[in-house]
C-alpha cells in the first residue's frame, strides 16, 4: 500500500478509535450498526467484486449465525466464545453445502439458485416454530460478557468489540485479497477459462472463496444478534441479501473500503428516512434504480473515473 | 387415501397458478436473461387491480382482463424505459428490479393498505362438489381450466405463428436473430410485457384463492423461481413440469411435515440442480 493511501486510512481508524466516548448515544448505535454491515458488505465483495459471483442468498449465513447466537444465548446461556466459535461454524457449514450446490452453475443460473437456497433458511426460521419460534423471532439476547466480569452491555464497550472485529474482518480479508489465491480469484473474475487453461483449480477457488465469505458474513450474523437482541427472519431474507448487493454496488465492487462506505450510507439512510417518512420504502426503491443509473460503478468506481 | 386425493388435487390447482406466474418468468428470462425480482410485484399489482375492478364493476372477466393488462403496461414501460438500457448486467438489472419491487410494494401498501382481501369470485365458481371421498371446490377446477387453456394457447403461438417463430429464434441466438432481421427489441418488449401480463393473470386468479396482502410479492418470487430452475430456464414442458412438481411438493410438505414445508419444497430443487444444473428441461 502506497504512504498517499495508507494516511487518510490511519487517520480513519484513529477517528474510529478515539470518537466513540464522546459520540451522543444514537450516534454511537449507528455508527455500531455500520460497522456490521460493513463486516457484512465485505463479505459479500470477496465474492461479487473479487470471483465475480453475484450471490443473491447471503442473508443465509449472517441469519444463520445470529440465529446461532440467539438460540445459545436464550435457550443455554453460552458464553461469548462459545456462541461465537459455533456461530462462525454453522455459518461456514451452510457456506459449504450450498457452495457444492451453487457453484457448479454461473452467471444468472448462479443468482436464481443461491436465491432459492437463501429462502430455503429463510424458510425453515419462518415454519420451524419449535426452534426459532417463527415469525416472532427471538428476544432478549443479553450483550456478552468477553471475560468473567467484563461485561459488554453498555453501548461503548460493545461498540469496541465491534470495531475490533471490524478491523479484524478488514485486516484479515486485505490479506486474502492480497495473496496469490486472492489474485488468481480476480483472474477467473476476467477470464475463467483461461484460468482453468492455466491450470489453476477454478472451481476449488471459487469454493473456497463461497465459504470464508459465508464465514465473514456469519462474524457480522453474530454480532448483529447481540448488537440488536432480537433475531427474526427478516434477517435471513431475501431483501437482506439484495440490501448487501445494494451496499456493494454503491460503494464499489472489487475495493473492500467501497463496501464498507456503502453499508455506511445505506444504513444512515435507512435510518434516518425512517425518522422522517413512513414512505422510506418506496423512497429505498427509487435509490436502488437511481444507483444503477446514475452510478453504476460505484462510488470508488466513480471516483477513481474523476481522478483519471 | 381420500387424504392423498386431496392433496394431491390441492397441489395440481396449485401448480396451475404456479404455472401462470413461472410461465412469464421463464418466457422473460429464454429471451432476454434477466433475473426480474419484481416478478412478483406483477403478481400482487395483478390481484389487487382484479380486486378493485370487482368492487367497482361486479365483473369477474373484467377483473382477470383488466388486472392482467395493466400490468403488461407497467411491465413494458420498465423495460422500454429502464431495463433495456442496461444490457445483460446481471447485478444492475437484479438491483434495478429490486428497486421496483420496493416501490410497487410501498404503493400497494399506499393504495391497498395493510388488510388482506380475498376477491369475490362469481357465485357459480364459489361451489364445490363432493367427487367420492374428495371435497372439489369448482373455483380449484377452474384455476385449473385457465392454466390449460393458456398453457395451450401459449404453446399455440410460440410454435405456429410467426411472432412465436421470432422469439423461438430471439431464446436460441439473439445475436443471429437480429442478423436475419427480427426485430429483437421489439420482441423482448413483447414477451417481457406478455411475461407481466401472465403474471399478473396469476395474481387475479390467485386472489380468489390464496387472497391478495402486502408481502405476497416477496411469498411468490422464491415459487416462481424454483418452478422456473426446476423446469429449465425458458422451456414451456419445463415450466409445467416444474409448476406441477412445486404445488404438489408444497402441498404434500405443508400437510406432512409443516415445520419442514419450505426445506421439503426446496430440497429436491438442490437435488434435481446436483444432478442437471440447466434444470429437467433446459438446453444449456
Amino acid at each position: 500500500m502506497t504512504r498517499r493511501r495508507a494516511i487518510p486510512l490511519v487517520a480513519c481508524a484513529a477517528l474510529l478509535l478515539a470518537a466513540p466516548p464522546f459520540l451522543p448515544p444514537y450516534a454511537l448505535t449507528l455508527l455500531t450498526q455500520i460497522l456490521i454491515y460493513a463486516i457484512f458488505a465485505m463479505s459479500l465483495d470477496l465474492l461479487l467484486g473479487y470471483t465475480g459471483l453475484a450471490s443473491l442468498g447471503h442473508a443465509a449465513y449472517f441469519g444463520v449465525a445470529a440465529y446461532v447466537v440467539a438460540i445459545l444465548t436464550t435457550q443455554y446461556h453460552a458464553s461469548f466464545w462459545l456462541c461465537l466459535c459455533a456461530a462462525l461454524l454453522a455459518a461456514s457449514a451452510v457456506a459449504a453445502v450450498f457452495g457444492l450446490i451453487a457453484i457448479r452453475a454461473a452467471g444468472v443460473y448462479f443468482l436464481m439458485i443461491t436465491l432459492a437456497l437463501g429462502m430455503v433458511i429463510w424458510g425453515l426460521a419462518f415454519r420451524w416454530v419449535s426452534l426459532t419460534m417463527g415469525d416472532n423471532g427471538i428476544s432478549g439476547i443479553a450483550r456478552p460478557s468477553i471475560l468473567p466480569g467484563w461485561s459488554l452491555a453498555r453501548p461503548v464497550p460493545f461498540h469496541y468489540l465491534t470495531l475490533f472485529a471490524f478491523f479484524i474482518a478488514f485486516a484479515l480479508l486485505s490479506v486474502v485479497v492480497r495473496s496469490p489465491f486472492g489474485l488468481s480469484l480476480r483472474g477467473i473474475r476476467e477470464t475463467e477459462r483461461r484460468m482453468g487453461a492455466l491450470g489453476y483449480q477454478v472451481w476449488l477457488h471459487k469454493y473456497l472463496a463461497f465459504v470464508l465469505s459465508g464465514a465473514f458474513a456469519g462474524l457480522a450474523g453474530a454480532l448483529w444478534a447481540y448488537y440488536n437482541g432480537f433475531v427474526s427472519p427478516v434477517e435471513l431474507h431475501l431483501l437482506t441479501s439484495v440490501e448487501a448487493l445494494l451496499m456493494v454496488a454503491l460503494g464499489g465492487p472489487g475495493t473492500l473500503l467501497g463496501p464498507a462506505l456503502g453499508a455506511a450510507i445505506i444504513v444512515l439512510f435507512k435510518n434516518l428516512l425512517s425518522i422522517y417518512t413512513k414512505r422510506w420504502l418506496l423512497i429505498l426503491g427509487l435509490v436502488y434504480i437511481g444507483v444503477i443509473v446514475f452510478a453504476p460503478k460505484g462510488i470508488v468506481g466513480a471516483l477513481r473515473g474523476a481522478r483519471r | 387415501m381420500e387424504f392423498w386425493l386431496t392433496q394431491a388435487f390441492n397441489g395440481i390447482s396449485y401448480g396451475a397458478m404456479l404455472f401462470l406466474l413461472g410461465s412469464g418468468l421463464s418466457l422473460v428470462f429464454g429471451v432476454m436473461r434477466i433475473v426480474n425480482l419484481a416478478h412478483g410485484s406483477y403478481f400482487l399489482l395483478g390481484g389487487y387491480v382484479g380486486l378493485t375492478t370487482v368492487l367497482k364493476t361486479k365483473s369477474f372477466p373484467l377483473a382477470l382482463l383488466s388486472g392482467a393488462l395493466s400490468v403488461a403496461l407497467i411491465g413494458l414501460g420498465m423495460e422500454r424505459f429502464f431495463l433495456r438500457k442496461l444490457g445483460r448486467q446481471s447485478l444492475s438489472q437484479v438491483l434495478m428490479t429490486m428497486g421496483f419491487a420496493l416501490v410497487f410494494q410501498d404503493l400497494g401498501l399506499l393504495i391497498w393498505g395493510g388488510d388482506p382481501y380475498t376477491l369475490a369470485v362469481p357465485a357459480f365458481l364459489a361451489r364445490s362438489a363432493q367427487v367420492g371421498p374428495v371435497f372439489v371446490p369448482f373455483y380449484r377446477l377452474f384455476i385449473i381450466a385457465v392454466a390449460l387453456a393458456v398453457g395451450i394457447a401459449l404453446w399455440a403461438f410460440l410454435e405456429r405463428t410467426r411472432a412465436g417463430a421470432s422469439i423461438r429464434a430471439t431464446v436460441d441466438d439473439a445475436e443471429m436473430a437480429q442478423g436475419v432481421g427480427i426485430n429483437v427489441p421489439l420482441v423482448s418488449a413483447g414477451v417481457f410485457a406478455l411475461g407481466a401480463f401472465l403474471a399478473a393473470l396469476g395474481g387475479v386468479v390467485g386472489a380468489g384463492f390464496i387472497g391478495v396482502y402486502p408481502g405476497l410479492d416477496f411469498e411468490v418470487l422464491p415459487y416462481a423461481f424454483v418452478v422456473v430452475i426446476v423446469g429449465g430456464l425458458g422451456s414451456l414442458q419445463g415450466v409445467v413440469v416444474g409448476s406441477l412438481l412445486v404445488g404438489l411438493l408444497d402441498n404434500f410438505g405443508k400437510a406432512l411435515f409443516p415445520e419442514l414445508s419450505y426445506f421439503t419444497l426446496f430440497a429436491p430443487m438442490a437435488l434435481i440442480l446436483a444432478l442437471k444444473p440447466t434444470g429437467l428441461f433446459g438446453k444449456r
